[in-house]
């Protein structure tokens, strides 16, 4: 009974971990910087997670399958470089956005075929996108930027609703919040993801088409880095071929923070959520600090590394508990 | 040394609680030189806590240990292996890429100077095994060695070290006939060098086969020592299960009906050829021949997790698409895999997830899974099945290897499929829980259903089959209907792939 109480606790425990952390690193920054909780700082916490937020949803499947994207930023890049690269050339901007959406599907589903249906390992196929498509975006803008975009576009990317605190894109991203935090934890699609995390070998006698899976998985992880690349054009008014560059460290970073295992097969949107929200928050207290940005490196420096020893600590006291179960089963 | 028969161990009282579950409650066993003794009990009757207390896995709370006349040291295994006591695991740790003779002094190795004296430690390994009495090459790399040739390689290393107790946690769970009378003969050796053989199964046959002395714990008690030759297989089970089990293999006649699987000329010649077979509404169909036989490949196939070169599977008088258990589902096929650890379950899902997995046309309501259904399905099958577990979101590795059986069974049975596979379905699991997988599988059969059932396990094929087909190297030698059949039959065919005998 005791090893119940603390798989259970360990697992929620994670969870429960980050929100409070979050929530400690909202009282500390909020009691030492008074500007923190102003409605202009949450805007710009909820406004520059933005990009980060939207990949995250999607990549926290890919990272649950066991698979990674690295090329994220890039086709973040590469998709607002088309979207710039349409629109100027006299494309209508809805069709812009339509390209924009659909260089990223593309390239995700690139991606998906490499690592599935030739077998190769999505670490080596991506980190070879992330240069060809940041290459591809640089060939099609090279120095240019374009930053005429319709006013109604921008104030999407820059304004807020009335004169709250919250951006006009951050309807956006709670519909694609709570569309994938139902697709991950109450559909068949989303127990299969977890399942072939857990083991692919398993998943195949479980009747699962562990190809197409992650396939499509890829695929939407490439859709939503087009989303990304949207939102990222329209808040800095810019298409360019090095937007977000670096984004994808800060993407899966965020993801460990919120407790999905690198290993595959664990992880839940809520706490990929306040991961995001957590990294964020940081940030922005030590730029409200006017901390110089070398410390800002070196704080997002730890927090990966946090993220990235967590879960492997949570891993060690699972292997205890098993070694608990072991004992008592006898 | 010791002489044969003088008491080497003599563990009396011996107590251990794991936080308020007490796991042995007073246990005796007293072990001689020269003597191979079998510990035999249910699933959590705390034999493996006997051997881990003896491999310094774990301290003793209470009771004494004795080893020769002095207190033996318990909570350490580098003092365990110090005072002669040596384990070898089911599934044996070797390093694969390294030789033989070297993976038998690893972190030992004879040094003549500074240099590693390789040709001694090869002739050393050399002459233990020809004490063990198996032919291995020392210099061969020990990747490819079969189970059983590596458990030879352990044992080689646990004498190297001067052990006089061998203790062997089921040591036989994953080997097959042939190999598994390779690992006796070596145990006789281990016997006649006058070390003292301590060993864990749950395949009784065995058992009496090789064992002199036999302990039964039920409970964290000790609850017989005997002599084999003063006990029996019935009277053994009684002791390990509380009570008489009558039924083991409770056979039904069934009405059996039109043709379910129709298998022909099925062909991956890698693993199996011109495999031709019929299941039938109602009747169990038994695959039996040695382990690498082809018989698990075949099912493999069937279910379209392997595809096959050539041939067909037709199942209720339509093809089967091969390569795609997704088709093979849909069509009411359902595989109890031979490995539930990888392939039947996933071990940190909960009990719930598991069963469900299947399901999710019964629970999903307008795209989303429907929590109070998955509850009740859970619910349904823990009753049907009597599945112990004390929350539906435990994981599942944390229950019995019976109970994991019976969850990879619900997920299945939840399907309510037309054909039933079942590979080795109570491989490693305690008899009781033996006996109800055997009543499932019955019943699945009476209620209509096709069963094709792989099994290593002579009397369950005996006990269960309708039809048994006999496989030897990837080639169907023989069929025999339940009257012909007999162990004599299987056997020979299996091992000679002549019929009869």
């Amino acid at each position: 009974m005791f090893a119940n109480l603390k798989l259970s606790s360990i697992r929620r425990s994670w969870d429960t971990a980050i929100i409070l952390l979050l929530a400690l690193v909202l009282i500390f920054a909020s009691a030492t910087t008074g500007t923190f909780l102003t409605s202009t700082n949450i805007f710009y916490i909820f406004s520059n997670t933005s990009e980060i937020m939207i990949i995250a949803f999607a990549m926290t499947f890919l990272i649950i399958l066991g698979e990674i994207d690295l090329s994220v930023a890039s086709i973040l890049a590469l998709s607002s470089s088309m979207l710039g690269y349409s629109y100027v050339r006299g494309v209508p901007i809805w069709g812009a956005i339509l390209i924009c959406l659909a260089t990223g599907t593309i390239c995700g589903f690139i991606n998906g075929y490499l690592v599935t249906k030739l077998g190769l390992g999505s670490l080596a196929v991506t980190i070879g996108a992330l240069a060809l498509y940041r290459g591809i975006a640089n060939g099609l803008l090279g120095e240019n930027t374009v930053n005429e975009f319709p006013s109604a576009a921008t104030d999407f990317g820059l304004k807020s609703i009335g004169s709250t605190f919250m951006p006009r894109t951050l309807p956006l991203i709670l519909l694609f919040g709570i569309f994938f935090a139902l697709l991950l934890h109450r559909t068949p699609f989303g127990r299969r993801t977890l399942a072939i995390g857990q083991s692919p070998e398993a998943a195949k006698f479980a009747g699962v088409d562990v190809v197409k899976h992650k396939l499509i998985v890829f695929t939407f992880t490439g859709f939503m880095s087009g989303v990304a690349g949207m939102v990222y054009t329209f808040r800095f008014s810019t298409a360019q071929a090095d937007n977000g560059v670096g984004l994808e460290l800060l993407v899966i970073s965020a993801i460990l923070l919120g407790g999905v295992s690198i290993f595959g097969g664990i992880g839940t949107i809520w706490g990929v959520v306040a991961g995001v929200l957590l990294a964020g928050s940081v940030e922005s207290w030590l730029t409200l600090q006017e901390i110089e940005a070398k410390w800002r490196t070196i704080v997002t420096g730890i927090l990966l590394l946090i993220s990235v020893a967590a879960p492997v600590l949570v891993q060690k006291s699972k292997a205890r508990r098993e070694r608990m179960a072991l004992k008592k089963s006898g | 040394m010791a002489a044969k028969g003088d008491l080497l161990l003599e563990m009396s009282g011996v107590q251990k609680r794991f936080g308020g579950a007490v796991a042995l409650r007073g246990t005796g066993l007293k072990i001689r030189a020269g003597e191979i003794h079998a510990l035999l009990g249910e699933n959590g009757a705390g034999k493996s806590t006997m051997l881990k207390i003896l491999a310094g896995v774990h301290a003793n709370d209470g009771g004494s240990i004795k080893l020769g006349g002095k207190d033996f040291v318990t909570g350490s295994p580098e003092a365990s292996i110090d005072q002669g006591v040596a384990v070898i695991y089911q599934e044996p740790s070797l390093f694969l890429d390294l030789s033989l003779a070297e993976n038998v002094f690893i972190g030992r190795q004879p040094k003549k100077g500074v240099v590693i004296d390789w040709k001694f430690a090869q002739s050393e390994a050399a002459k233990l095994f020809k004490e063990l009495g198996v032919e291995l090459d020392p210099k061969r790399q020990a990747r490819g060695l079969s189970i059983a040739d590596q458990q030879v390689v352990e044992i080689a290393k646990a004498l190297s070290m001067n052990a006089n107790i061998i203790l062997m946690d089921e040591p036989t769970a994953a080997l097959s006939a042939s190999e598994v009378s390779r690992l006796m003969t070596v145990m006789r050796s281990l016997k006649s060098a006058n070390k003292a053989v301590i060993f864990v199964s749950h395949r009784l046959d065995e058992v009496f086969a090789i064992s002199d002395f036999i302990t039964v714990m039920r409970d964290g008690a000790t609850v017989s020592e005997n002599p084999v030759e003063k006990t029996n297989l019935q009277k053994v089970i009684k002791e390990m299960v509380g009570r008489e089990l009558n039924e083991m293999f409770p056979k039904t006649k069934n009405k059996v009906g039109e043709v379910v699987l129709d298998v022909h000329d099925l062909t991956n010649p890698a693993y199996f050829r011109n495999i031709s077979f019929t299941v039938k509404k109602g009747e169990i169909v038994a695959l039996a021949g040695l382990v690498g036989s082809g018989r698990s490949e075949v099912a493999r196939a069937i279910f379209g997790v392997d595809k096959y070169e050539s041939g067909s599977v037709t199942l209720n008088g339509k093809d089967l698409p091969k390569g795609s258990p997704e088709d093979a589902m849909a069509r009411k096929i359902a595989l109890v895999p031979e490995d539930r650890r990888q392939q039947g379950l996933f071990m940190i899902a909960g009990v719930n997830r598991n069963i469900s997995m299947e399901s999710f046309n019964k629970l999903v309501d307008r795209g989303l899974i429907n929590f109070k259904r998955e509850r009740a399905l859970t619910n349904t099958w823990r009753d049907k099945l009597s599945i112990k577990f004390a929350n539906q979101a435990d994981p599942v590795d944390r229950l019995s290897g019976g109970n994991q059986q019976k969850t990879v069974l619900a997920k299945w049975l939840a399907t309510d499929p037309d054909l039933l596979i079942v590979d080795e379905p109570t491989r490693g699991i305690d008899v009781a829980t033996k006996a109800e997988v055997h009543r499932l599988v019955n019943q699945a059969a009476s209620e209509g259903k096709a069963v094709l059932m792989i099994s290593s396990e002579l009397p369950e094929v005996l006990g269960m089959a309708d039809r048994i087909i006999v496989m030897r190297e990837g080639r169907q030698v023989a069929e025999l209907s339940r009257e012909e059949a007999t162990q004599e039959k299987i056997i020979a065919a299996a091992t000679t792939g002549k019929r009869g005998a």
